[in-house]
């Protein structure tokens, strides 16, 4: 998809202003969080699971190569096939290749972030191979021509009559006229509409949350089964993952697998967790004639080995963008590409540039929630800052905050100057708004006024001067 | 011009700073995966076998099935009373293996049962499962020609028979009856593990059930 990364500061004020996307979002923050702070204290060992979660990752990744290797070894001895893709137009290629070996017309996709990475759906409309989300979230964007705007709950920033409105418009055309109502109707009918494009599909495409190097099986997590008629009913089955997503072994994944769901969405277990392993044997009555993997790179390996390589052991569990102030006030699609969130912030300028990016990892307090729920321990908040002082480096910031930068960290190195200067300030600002308590507007300051007052100093001058005082 | 897949993996040797692995080190990893080291132990499964299978249903029920316990001679009858309960047509595909002709079906004379895969158009599956993992109230199904996967999916109504001897504590124990069954390199295509109905928080994160696949889940266990 086109990102509209760099007009982050425009999005964002969109996204306050956008009635719809408040009252969502307002269900987020005490849905999602709540949930996984209970789902952590009914288990004891949560803490310990999420420091044994990211060794297993780091392990991983500083034996990818050889866990990799690994995986193919054993997809090929089932009679499997692995595709190796460096960049997103060789996934592409891969995919589109394999769809036309099958003169397939219709492709049914589970939920895959790294498709949405890789611009997979517009690709194959273009080449007239129609992709179908079957995933129900997914199915309503891809009705409204919208991109996701969380990892896991791709529609949430949606209300209930949104998507009535959606379906309405959508399947009058199949002959249902009824404006639906309510949640389980709206979910009925997508189920029936849908249950015929799987049965249809000539392609399975999902992606994987992980791929298992001991057996060579792709596992896949989801609560709607609609990854596994995917895998399950279409004579080919697709695994489109990134390098990253390769764990050692099975005992790997149920640690794994512990966090995955109480971070994401509070529950005990997702409902369906699938490990698929070749295409179906002879004596086999269903699954897929054909089972293809493509691994993708797309500039992760370059990660590898620098200060920014814990970013690859993300999970795409969505708790980082659940529990973020930032994400909770704009949503997703604020942040103008596929990753929005803390995790947005980290990915997106790895994976599209800073250039592009560079606003992303700004809109943080450094308030360190998505690091404290992280299931995998990255240090989300360091790696944000990571690329704030990349974007410094490369002279990106506005030309207004570098000289007041400059200006502060002249008289910041000068302590006699800054004290006569602040109290001075604190001195005016306390003589001419103290009366009233604060200021309506304040020149210089009107980035701050516009949106709130600026307190008028109190009795007792600066804080240094306070400090000074009270100092035991 | 190098292929596509040495670009990665030498890309990733170069940015581990490291050729491929060799030597002790190859060998550290590959003892890694010929003996799988577990992770933290869950306490909450770590039970004798009544109170594992107690928790079983617990869970499975805090999970949206509905769980029935009874004897091998009542699990032809309880199916039949299930779906009478439920007001669900008194026919069912069911799952061609041997797991399930143990039970006298013909004593239900009014359920009608077509052994096979599943159809789009099957309101009612029964089958077996390979496992029930305690710790979550999660059924573990492999598929194969005496299990196949469409029973688990197409379905509104999932019915799973399951012996109390085949519920187990956590994934891990699962992990070594699979290698055992099948082989450490051998997995069967599939292997689901499904804990409830199927279900969504796709619309104002409102838990739903039956998104794609079964709406009810109902396992009978049996006593042994």
């Amino acid at each position: 998809m086109q990102s509209t990364a760099h007009d982050f500061k425009d999005n964002a004020h969109a996204a306050l202003a956008d009635a719809n996307l408040q009252d969502s979002l307002a269900k987020l923050k005490v849905g999602f969080s709540e949930r996984r702070r209970q789902a952590a204290e009914r288990l004891p060992e949560f803490e310990a699971l999420r420091d044994r979660a990211r060794d297993i990752k780091n392990h991983t990744l500083a034996n990818l190569d050889f866990y990799l290797e690994e995986f193919e070894r054993k997809v090929l001895a089932l009679g499997g096939h692995v595709h190796w893709a460096p960049t997103a137009a060789d996934a592409r290629q891969i995919i589109t290749d394999l769809c036309r070996s099958m003169n397939a017309r219709t492709v049914a996709k589970s939920k895959s972030m790294v498709s949405e990475e890789i611009g997979l759906n517009d690709h194959l409309e273009q080449l007239g191979i129609a992709p179908i989300e079957t995933d129900l979230g997914e199915y309503i964007i891809q009705l409204r021509h919208e991109p996701p705007s969380h990892i896991i709950a791709p529609a949430v920033h949606l209300t209930k009559d949104q998507v009535a409105d959606t379906f309405h418009e959508a399947h009058s055309k199949l002959g249902f006229t009824k404006r639906l109502t309510e949640r389980n109707d709206l979910v009925a009918e997508a189920r029936y509409v849908l249950r015929q494009k799987f049965l249809d599909a000539d392609v399975g495409l999902t992606g994987a949350n992980f791929l298992v190097a001991e057996t060579g099986s792709s596992m896949l997590v989801t609560n709607e089964g609609n990854a596994d008629l995917s895998n399950t009913l279409p004579r080919m089955h697709i695994v489109l993952a990134s390098i990253e997503k390769v764990i050692p072994t099975l005992e790997d994944a149920a640690v794994l697998l512990r966090v995955l769901a109480r971070s994401a969405t509070g529950q005990e277990s997702s409902a369906y967790t699938t490990l698929n392993t070749g295409p179906k044997r002879p004596d086999d009555l269903d699954g897929p004639e054909h089972y293809h993997v493509v691994i993708l790179d797309n500039g992760r390996s370059s990660v590898l080995g620098t200060e920014m390589q814990d970013m690859l052991r993300c999970i795409r569990c969505g708790a980082c963008m659940n529990h973020c102030p930032v994400y909770g006030a704009i949503g997703g699609h604020a942040y103008g590409w596929v990753y929005p969130g803390p995790i947005g912030a980290v990915l997106t300028p790895q994976l599209l540039g800073v250039e592009e990016a560079s606003n992303l990892p700004n809109a943080s307090t450094f308030c360190g929630r998505c690091e404290s729920v992280c299931p995998v321990r990255i240090p989300l908040p360091r790696l944000m800052r990571h690329w704030r002082e990349r974007e410094f480096e490369r002279h990106l910031t506005p030309r207004a905050v570098r000289q007041g930068l400059a200006l502060w960290s002249f008289v910041a190195r000068r302590p006699r100057l800054y004290k006569a200067l602040t109290g001075l300030a604190n001195r005016m600002l306390a003589l001419f708004g103290r009366a009233d308590g604060r200021y309506g507007t304040l020149p210089l300051a009107g980035g701050w006024t516009r949106f709130r007052d600026f307190p008028a100093p109190q009795q007792g001058g600066t804080f240094h001067a306070q400090w000074k005082q009270r100092r035991p | 011009m190098s292929d596509p897949r040495s670009t990665i993996l030498n890309g990733i040797r170069r940015s581990l700073h490291r050729a491929e692995l060799s030597g002790a080190e190859r060998q550290a990893v590959e003892a890694r995966l010929a003996e799988p080291p577990r992770g933290p132990a869950v306490a909450r499964a770590n039970l004798p076998q009544p109170d594992k299978v107690a928790l079983f249903c617990q869970w499975a029920e805090a999970n949206n099935a509905t769980v029935a316990r009874v004897t091998a001679a009542d699990v032809p009858g309880e199916v039949a009373s299930y779906l009478a309960r439920n007001n669900l047509p008194a026919e069912a595909a069911m799952a061609p293996g041997p797991a399930l002709d143990g039970f006298d079906w013909a004593s239900q004379k009014m359920l009608a049962l077509r052994r096979g895969r599943g159809e789009g158009s099957d309101h009612v599956s029964i089958t077996g499962a390979f496992a029930g993992i305690a710790e979550t109230g999660t059924l573990v199904t492999a598929s194969g020609p005496e299990h196949p996967v469409t029973l688990n999916l197409l379905p509104d109504t999932h019915i799973v028979v399951l012996r109390e001897a085949d519920i187990v504590g956590g994934y891990e124990d699962v992990w070594v009856r699979l290698r055992a069954r099948y082989g450490k390199d051998r997995m069967p295509r599939t292997v689901n593990t499904i804990t409830g109905p199927s279900r969504t928080g796709d619309i104002e994160q409102t838990i739903e059930l039956g998104a794609h696949g079964p709406r009810r889940m109902h396992i009978v266990v049996v006593r042994e």
